[in-house]
């Protein structure tokens, strides 16, 4: 296991849960605010499984900030891995974009079923992604 | 007290790679080309709003344009600079404390997409350093969802493209000048799924600058009664309203919210009387092919889905019942930030006094548009509407 992209974005446990806050007026927000924005604002554990509700791939190498593969010094576009994201629908909390892993585009469809993990980012860090559950999963959760 | 503010003067300078300028010059060539346009000298000129993103301060044009000691306000909006610039010139006559005003927007951006910073947008630097903070993949998510929920067809985000690509070959301050097929365009390499590489604009070069008068001005100019103004019957900006979803968002709202086009769409129609059946000339922003379908319903034209029938049927065409924008849009024009909002309001200005050439409209009754829409949309979630009358 590398570093986490943020020592915050999700809690330190076997079954980890990504990290939003809740406002004193129930409401769930996703990432959890800083500084001054989280006061009274409740660190909240989301939800590990949701419904996918969009979806794209990313075909080019991004700018800087970006620090995944193709971003190093000495490297650059064709070292550069395109790779799937979208927003997850947790019910009753919020919507999260987030990295998709384990299926292609094809296997992707609205309101799909969708969980949590945790996959490795660049040579040192970790970062989030969600994965459709297949059917057998599904049965065992 | 709001007075009636007429457009006197409009100038471009066209949009693009041009080496040789820089982001200002060519505002200060768009300014020249409006001023001689409205048959004014810079030192008429009682006060000026502009700006761009990544070019420069406006009020330095001064050293080119002569050091009047007018007022001039620098205008940093993101991409609603221009139409905020539009907006403060406006307010400035409308109010009665001058009368005439310039609007000038201008910009040079490197080539490729545009890089944010997250700590600019408020946001956590991991959301940047996994590659989800770009514009591109915004836009793409936004329209994949609405594809599945409305049943818009990839080949109707290729037409959009067509028809950009065809209304450029007749606009000369348009980048892209040549067709480009829908085989060729469904077919480019995939940027975010479901847009190709020819279903987005490029962030480019250019320059727009827009004369404002008082309605005494316009008339001692002689430009009342369609001799050379148009009438601004309303412009309405508006941010984003709770849980809405815009670019740059790591969560969005499981409560379906508002709309900044909505609400800016919304009011400019109120403001102005009237309603989208009125209009006989849009320009909307198309940073890439699905904003074009997805603002066609915000700002009221038509409801979701029936862009499917509209693409098919070239109702948006300029032969259509609601020629969209008709100098090729941000796709055939590429997007200078800080000119873009400003191009679209050019363009109708050019089309209401029939002097679009190639590319004019005939209008309702044939006598040339006599209603011309523009809206621009940006980060982090806002919309300018302008409508403009002869």
């Amino acid at each position: 296991m590398g570093h986490k992209i943020d020592p915050e974005l999700w809690s330190d446990e076997a079954q980890p849960h990504l990290m939003g806050g809740k406002l004193p007026n129930g409401k769930v927000v996703f990432p959890m605010p800083q500084g001054d924005a989280a006061k009274d604002v409740e660190p909240y554990k989301l939800a590990r499984q949701g419904t996918l509700w969009s979806w794209t791939t990313q075909g080019f190498l991004p700018k800087e900030p970006y620090e995944g593969p193709g971003s190093a010094p000495g490297e650059g576009p064709p070292d550069f891995q395109s790779f799937l994201l979208g927003y997850i629908e947790l019910p009753g909390e919020v919507i999260v974009e987030s990295r998709i892993v384990d299926a292609v585009l094809e296997d992707l469809k609205l309101n799909m079923p969708m969980e949590f993990c945790i996959v490795p980012f660049n040579a040192t860090h970790d970062t989030f992604a969600f994965r459709p559950i297949t059917q057998s999963k599904e049965q065992a959760a | 007290m709001t007075e009636n503010v007429y457009i006197v003067g409009a100038g471009i300078h066209p949009f693009g790679r041009t080496e040789e300028r820089s982001g200002r010059e060519q505002g200060v060539f768009a300014v020249r080309q409006a001023l001689a346009d409205a048959g004014l000298d810079w030192t008429d000129m009682e006060c000026a709003y502009g700006g761009s993103a990544a070019a420069g301060n406006a009020d330095i044009m001064v050293n080119e344009l002569g050091l009047t000691s007018l007022p001039f306000t620098n205008v940093a909006n993101g991409c609603a600079t221009g139409g905020s610039a539009l907006v403060a010139a406006q307010q400035a006559i409308a109010s009665g404390m001058y009368d005439l005003a310039l609007a000038v927007g201008f910009d040079k951006h490197p080539r490729g997409a545009f890089n944010a910073k997250p700590a600019d947008y408020g946001l956590p630097e991991w959301y940047g350093k996994t590659g989800m903070m770009l514009t591109t993949q915004f836009f793409a998510l936004k329209i994949q969802r609405y594809m599945q929920l409305y049943g818009i067809s990839r080949e109707t985000l290729g037409r959009v493209a067509e028809k950009a690509f065809r209304n450029g070959t007749v606009t000369p301050h348009a980048w892209r000048r040549s067709e480009i097929d829908l085989e060729t365009i469904m077919n480019a390499p995939m940027i975010n799924d479901p847009l190709t590489k020819y279903m987005f604009c490029a962030p480019a070069e250019g320059g727009v600058a827009l004369i404002l008068a008082s309605e005494k001005k316009a008339r001692e100019l002689g430009a009342l009664g369609n001799k050379g103004s148009v009438k601004i019957a309303n412009i309405a900006v508006r941010t984003r309203p709770p849980d809405s979803f815009e670019v740059f968002q790591p969560g969005v709202s499981v409560k379906e919210g508002g709309k900044p086009t909505v609400l800016a769409s919304r009011a400019a129609f109120e403001g102005a009387g009237i309603g989208p059946d009125d209009i006989d000339v849009a320009q909307l922003q198309d940073t890439e092919s699905g904003a074009e379908i997805m603002h066609m319903a915000e700002n009221g034209f038509c409801k979701d889905g029936e862009q499917e029938e509209w693409l098919a049927n070239g109702w948006s065409e300029s032969s259509g019942k609601l020629p969209i924008n008709t100098d090729g849009g941000c796709l055939a024009c590429g997007e200078p930030v800080g000119a873009s909002g400003l191009r679209q309001v050019y363009e109708n200005v050019e089309q209401l006094r029939g002097r679009a050439g190639e590319r004019q409209v005939p209008g309702a009754d044939g006598t040339g548009p006599k209603t011309g829409y523009s809206h621009v949309y940006g980060a982090p979630g806002l919309s300018a509407v302008a409508i403009l009358e002869r």
